[in-house]
């Protein structure tokens, strides 16, 4: 065990091709899932978070199922859609990055949402009242929104970007965790516990860990240390 | 400063929520150049009346007139109508920025140059003796100080009528002074409108030109000051000032 994790050591810091190569396959297929549930996420959480909640009660509700949906259940829709007899099979995106950013964005974008619109609610109505007694016209009274509510949508998009780099299930579906392709961390721990390769397993575990730290250290030192974790 | 022409008319006014009516008004007109001061026990329509005045909601019934234009709530001229005025609540939100990034938000979003917003951003924020504050953040000032920052940013963009939901509540006296003094400074000084709502009568007394009494959703009495106070005709206006009203 511990020869393991001098061994991920050492292939961490001689920055190993082969392990900083998944790694940033990683980061680019859930950075860009991330990037595009951000887009349309923040402005769709906006909008429902501004409306009246008993005009949202069911978009909502499904919201807040889409929050906890199985990254293989949400897998196995996208692999349906993409596979040759699916619908969208002609676009020949199975077990490409590709498809795998197109599922982290289904699980990326309801936490998004649904986090932005609970942040926005808590306060959205009374900040765009008074931007509105002040002058503001209907953008730069959402965007005044927005920027209020800014530590509830920053805490949002990296609840998002935790949930889909640490995920397994979706991308091992879609992307067929090929080498050089579409491996990523986690898939390449399934796959290198199996060989019984412990230290490289160790390796992306690790970094994993590291980033899934420096995440949560960006959140903490965002909301003001935990002294302002409102939104 | 007083002049002949009206900013607001109110005509038929009426609101209800759920089907509970909780302000029905005749008929009512606010001068420009005057200070108003609204009086009644809680619940009797007060800051309902400022927010359809501030075409903040739409009245279930009845007419806003500003500057003798009928205003539509969310209609295509209430935005235009809605920035010739300004509404300061009892609990004003003061945006996560800096004071003088709170205090210029109202010219910036009717363009104002940058010049001319530093300009008049400056001599506010002397004028209210925030200067000090400039850079602060404005969600970490105290009350006093948040309520002089929200009549500054409401003031920067020299609004002809200008609605005060309890400007004063919860304040220690002397920042009660200091408000009640600024808020009598800008009408002097620039001939704003004013229509302040007041849980304390003495407030009304003090400041006010006009006081219009509301009792239960609907206005009891309006008149001169003095003579509210001195010859009320009303006994409901009479017991409310003289604080035997139980509500």
């Amino acid at each position: 065990m511990l020869q393991g994790i001098a061994e991920a050591f050492y292939l961490i810091l001689t920055f190993d091709p082969k392990l900083w190569e998944i790694v940033l396959l990683s980061m680019t297929v859930s950075g860009l899932a991330v990037v595009l549930g951000a887009l349309v996420g923040i402005p769709l959480g906006a909008y429902l978070g501004l409306k009246p909640e008993r005009q949202t009660r069911l978009v909502s509700k499904l919201l807040y199922t889409l929050m906890g949906l199985p990254p293989v259940v949400a897998g196995l829709i996208i692999y349906l859609l993409l596979s040759r007899s699916g619908p969208l099979g002609v676009l020949e995106l199975l077990y490409t990055p590709t498809a795998m950013i197109i599922a982290q964005f289904v699980l990326a974008l309801p936490i998004i949402a649904g986090l932005t619109m609970i942040g926005i609610r808590s306060r959205g109505q009374e900040v765009q009242e008074t931007a509105r007694t002040l002058g503001a016209g209907r953008f730069l009274t959402a965007w005044t929104v927005v920027r209020e509510s800014r530590i509830a949508i920053f805490g949002a998009v990296i609840t998002g970007l935790g949930r889909v780099i640490a995920e397994v299930g979706a991308v091992m579906m879609v992307g067929g965790n090929i080498e050089g392709v579409t491996r990523v961390m986690t898939t390449a721990i399934v796959l290198e516990t199996g060989r019984r390769n412990f230290e490289l397993a160790l390796g992306l575990g690790m970094v994993l860990l590291v980033l899934s730290f420096i995440i949560n250290s960006l959140l903490y030192n965002f909301q003001g240390g935990g002294r302002n974790g409102g939104g | 400063m007083a002049g002949n022409r009206f900013v607001l008319e109110i005509k038929n006014l009426s609101k209800a929520y759920d089907d509970k009516e909780v302000l029905n008004i005749e008929q009512l007109s606010f001068r420009q150049g005057k200070i108003y001061g609204i009086i009644g026990p809680s619940g009797a329509g007060k800051s309902t009346f400022l927010r359809l005045a501030n075409l903040l909601e739409a009245p279930t019934g009845g007419v806003v007139n500003i500057h003798g234009k009928r205003a539509f709530p969310n209609g295509a001229d209430a935005f235009r109508l809605q920035r010739e005025m300004t509404l300061v609540f009892q609990k004003p939100l003061l945006f996560k920025a800096s004071v003088k990034d709170n205090v210029a938000y109202g010219l910036k979003a009717r363009g104002y140059p940058r010049e001319e917003i530093q300009k008049r951003v400056k001599a506010l924020l002397q004028k209210m003796g925030l200067n000090q504050l400039a850079e602060r953040r404005a969600d970490t000032l105290s009350g006093g100080e948040g309520q002089r920052v929200a009549l500054a940013r409401a003031v920067a963009f020299e609004p002809s009528l200008l609605l005060l939901d309890e400007p004063t509540a919860n304040l220690d006296p002397s920042n009660v002074e200091l408000i009640e003094e600024l808020i009598l400074d800008l009408n002097r000084s620039a001939g704003i409108t004013i229509i302040i709502v007041t849980h304390n009568v003495f407030q009304a007394e003090r400041i006010a030109h006009q006081v219009l009494f509301f009792f239960e959703g609907q206005v009891v009495e309006v008149g001169e000051t003095e003579q509210i106070f001195q010859e009320p005709r009303d006994p409901r206006t009479k017991a409310f000032i003289e604080g035997k009203m139980i509500y």
